[in-house]
């Protein structure tokens, strides 16, 4: 009664019809370029899940995906979409990075901490600018984090080529960090258990993540400030009659999502790197806006397409390693299918759908 | 079958309409003669609403059949409608405001690239509807500069001028003064004397009494009456609405001077548009006093709620708590904290987020009070109990404080905010349409709660523009106009003609 869909329908039925039209639609392009689209799915399949070691690099893809996924949920939650995830994500590796540098010799157990609130303090202070636009100018949040991403990589081409650049290192990224701030590897842990793991980057940043998924939803479901914001995503003008500050929380919203993605620099720069890089984000920002779409913004799901994300990367590397016919160009297309239907087209089968329940519900009645 | 052996206008044959597990028709059967001026009745959710959008093509029927003039038709949509001969008066007008009349009529039927012989094809024909119904309205004002009277005859010119037979109003009378809605009712009445069949969709019993020649009464979806107005009465349709007997209103009991406590000297309020629509308000709130302010809606009304409840600056004056000046900054909060409820008049607006879960807006606005919040945390399971206790309290229906607040009726959702508002005893209550949109059972009940309310001491703030309402409960009546006080009314003066005279802008002749 609560919901006009059972959560089951909602989160699960809908988004798994929505990726089977993708592969669907994806299995008729595999077959014009002559592979059977089945043989290339368990490839796929087999490539992200199938060993240990596949397995390590779909989820630490999904690691950084959760955060940059995360990073357009909170915001969404109050009415806004932060595109500005890349840009965030590069200032986010900029506080590690000074973190890591300033502490070699600490213990982990102190350099993680800072580093996570350097990580968050660097993605936040780099959407306040654009929230704060948003609020006081009305300057369109969207517009103006696609050119703060812009922006972030002038920034940081210019300070790794004139002033974080190793000495004498021709390229544009910084001397590798103090061996004692690296975040240990999941196959370091496996080896400690006895399990036969080849190397993977997958590393401690996946558990801070699925921390930050949780401390995320627990935020916006239970906390105060949680209610605010979806008071004023929901209904501004209800927020303000309600004496909410509806300009603070937007502000709010947006930095709580700039520093998750602050936190892609924990899982690229600390936890795999060891140094920062320049364009060590990669487009990651960007994937994080089909993960929020296809999680529909709710944390548990932004883990779930992060995974989902995260296999398709891995898979698909796999797949264009078997098949020489499946170019970059062609796992390109793969993605964007799924994007596109998972993301873009989230509502095209929910109408039928809710339709096709209702009736369902009601002719016994 | 009509009276005289012909086929009725319209007629429903056992409409069903499901929405989830709603069931919005059930069975709906009844006809309306040719010619005549047919009240529909009944309470808000009875399913009124949802009939007419089945006729005029938004809904489809789950089953059932419609019969205009004994013809089974199909009607997908509203074009659909058109083209049998239905029109439409809806209760927000669709006029595009910087267009003439003319061109408003014109809209969607230009007849080509060029597009002055349709507009002089257009003049002829509105002006030959004008004199045929008496219908004054002049086709070259812009629409922006009409009053709303004058805009629900564009309207309804725009149904004939599409060739409609059959015209629907849906609640016409709510913005409207009662001046303007005795002209609305001459004009009904020549519509039905040229033949044309008339369908009003209202909750004013008097209306139905004054204008209709026979009415059908639905409840929960279902037609549980369909008489002659001749032989029904104002009593026998509320009780029939309601499905009870309705209490007789109590006397008002007298009131005690005390010191005011909320208090507004000079307030002034410019939108957003640079327009003043508050100027020069002074107001002074008493406990155990019920002040309601009457006039027609968009008379500054709106905006002087929005200033005493510190939601928009003042842009003049200013307001005292108790003798003591309010904070200029953060206004709502401060006033909230001091003691300040308020009932907005426009609940999806403002009063509820409709996504939110029943218990989540039963504390919009006080979800930091020490005894919601623990620390950063809202309470969550001690607010649920509360608002289950609430909804016990205030009879709100369906009892589950988990549902969606938009998936509860209108009715529902205004006791829910009621119960937010009232349950603390506020020192000061502001209230704007508390029973707009609500059925007669619920208005009872909040007539009653505003009545203890007032009884405990409580400073309330009416703002109302049913002027029945003001009258059944205000003890000293301010009527606005154009964002100033033009009249002030004891109760014992008060009567419906003396405030709709200054309600039309009269002065003098009334008080």
């Amino acid at each position: 009664m609560q919901r006009d869909l059972p959560v089951l329908v909602d989160y699960v039925l809908i988004p798994a019809l929505n990726l089977a039209l993708a592969f669907v639609v994806g299995a008729v392009v595999l077959g014009l370029i002559g592979v059977s689209p089945l043989d290339a799915l368990a490839t796929l399949f087999q490539g992200a899940f199938g060993s240990l070691d596949g397995l390590g690099y779909t989820l630490y893809y999904a690691t950084t995906f959760i955060f940059t996924g995360l990073a357009v949920a909170i915001p969404y939650q109050a009415g806004l979409f932060n595109i500005g995830g890349e840009g965030q994500a590069m200032l986010g590796g900029l506080g590690v990075t000074l973190v890591c540098q300033a502490m070699g010799g600490y213990p982990l157990w102190l350099v993680l901490p800072l580093a996570i609130l350097a990580a968050m303090v660097g993605g936040a202070a780099w959407a306040a600018v654009p929230a704060v636009l948003q609020v006081k100018r009305g300057s369109h949040l969207v517009i103006t984090t696609i050119m703060f991403n812009f922006l972030a990589g002038a920034v940081m081409t210019y300070l790794l080529i004139d002033m974080l650049r190793a000495p004498g290192d021709p390229s544009p990224e910084t001397a590798a960090f103090p061996p004692s701030t690296a975040l240990p590897f999941a196959h370091e842990w496996a080896a400690h258990l006895g399990l036969a793991m080849e190397e993977s980057p997958l590393n401690l940043s996946f558990l801070v993540a699925l921390v930050a998924a949780f401390l995320t939803w627990l935020f916006i479901r239970r906390s105060l400030l949680g209610y605010e914001i979806r008071a004023t995503g929901h209904n501004p003008s209800a927020a303000s009659y309600a004496a909410i500050p509806v300009g603070r929380v937007t502000v709010l919203a947006v930095c709580l999502g700039g520093a998750c993605a602050g936190l892609v620099g924990i899982n690229e720069v600390m936890g795999v790197l060891h140094r920062l890089v320049l364009g060590f984000t990669a487009g990651a920002g960007i994937v994080g806006i089909a993960v929020a779409l296809m999680g529909r913004n709710h944390p548990f799901g932004i883990v779930l397409a992060a995974i989902l994300f995260g296999a398709l990367y891995q898979g698909g590397a796999e797949l264009a390693f078997d098949y020489p016919q499946v170019t970059r160009d062609i796992i390109v297309v793969m993605d964007g299918l799924v994007i596109l239907f998972c993301g873009a087209l989230e509502n095209m089968l929910r109408v039928p759908v809710t339709r096709a329940w209702q009736r369902w519900r009601t002719v016994p009645a | 079958m009509a009276a005289d052996g012909s086929a009725p206008a319209i007629a429903f044959d056992r409409i069903t309409k499901r929405f989830g597990a709603v069931v919005a028709n059930r069975g709906v059967s009844f006809e309306i003669a040719p010619g005549t001026i047919h009240g529909i009745i009944g309470e808000n959710g009875a399913g009124k609403s949802t009939l007419m959008s089945i006729l005029y093509g938004f809904y489809q029927a789950d089953g059932g059949e419609i019969r205009l003039d004994g013809r089974p038709v199909r009607i997908d949509n509203s074009a659909d409608a058109i083209r049998l001969g239905i029109g439409m008066v809806h209760q927000h007008f669709v006029l595009v405001e910087p267009f003439t009349v003319l061109e408003n009529l014109t809209l969607g039927h230009e007849g080509g690239i060029v597009l002055q012989p349709g507009i002089d094809r257009a003049r002829a024909a509105a002006e030959a509807i004008e004199a045929a119904y008496g219908l004054a309205v002049d086709l070259d004002a812009r629409v922006e500069d009409l009053p709303v009277g004058a805009r629900q005859r564009v309207e309804i010119l725009k149904a004939l001028y599409r060739g409609a037979e059959i015209l629907i109003l849906d609640e016409p009378t709510g913005v409207l003064t009662p001046d303007e809605a005795l002209q609305l009712f001459q004009i009904l009445r020549r519509l039905k004397s040229e033949g044309k069949t008339v369908l009003l969709i209202t909750h004013k019993l008097k209306e139905i009494m004054a204008v209709t020649d026979r009415v059908t009464v639905m409840r929960a979806g279902e037609v549980v009456g369909d008489v002659a107005t001749s032989e029904t009465n104002e009593a026998d349709l509320a009780e029939r609405m309601v499905g009870r007997k309705l209490a007789p209103l109590p006397d008002r009991e007298p009131v005690t001077p005390a010191t005011p406590i909320l208090v507004a000297e000079g307030v002034r309020v410019v939108d957003a548009g640079g327009v003043e629509r508050v100027r020069g308000i002074d107001l002074a709130l008493r406990p155990g006093e019920i002040v309601g302010i009457a006039g027609v809606s968009g008379n500054g009304q709106s905006e002087l709620m929005a200033a005493l409840a510190g939601l928009v600056p003042l842009a003049g004056g200013r307001l005292t708590w108790a003798g003591e000046p309010v904070p200029t900054e953060d206004t709502a909060r401060a006033l909230r904290r001091l003691g300040l409820g308020h009932i907005p008049e426009d609940r999806h607006k403002s009063g509820m987020v409709g996504p939110f879960e029943a218990w989540e807006t039963s504390v919009l606005g006080y979800h930091r009070d020490p005894e919601h919040a623990r620390g950063a945390w809202l309470r969550q399971g001690f607010i649920r109990a509360l608002t289950r206790q609430r909804m016990v309290d205030y009879d709100v229906r369906p009892r589950d404080e988990r549902l969606r607040t938009a998936a509860f009726s209108g009715g529902n959702q205004q006791k829910l905010i009621c119960a937010r508002e009232m349950a603390r005893g506020p020192q000061v209550l502001l209230v704007g349409q508390p029973t707009r949109g609500v059925d007669v059972g619920a208005i009872e009940q909040i007539h009653a709660r505003l009545r203890a309310l007032k009884h405990e001491g409580t400073a309330i703030l009416l703002v109302s523009v049913e002027l029945d309402e003001i009258l059944a409960l205000a003890d000293r009546i301010l009527v606005m106009v154009d964002g100033r006080f033009t009249g002030e009314l004891d109760r014992g003066q008060a009567t419906e003609r003396a405030l709709g005279l200054l309600m039309a802008g009269v002065q003098g002749e009334a008080a």
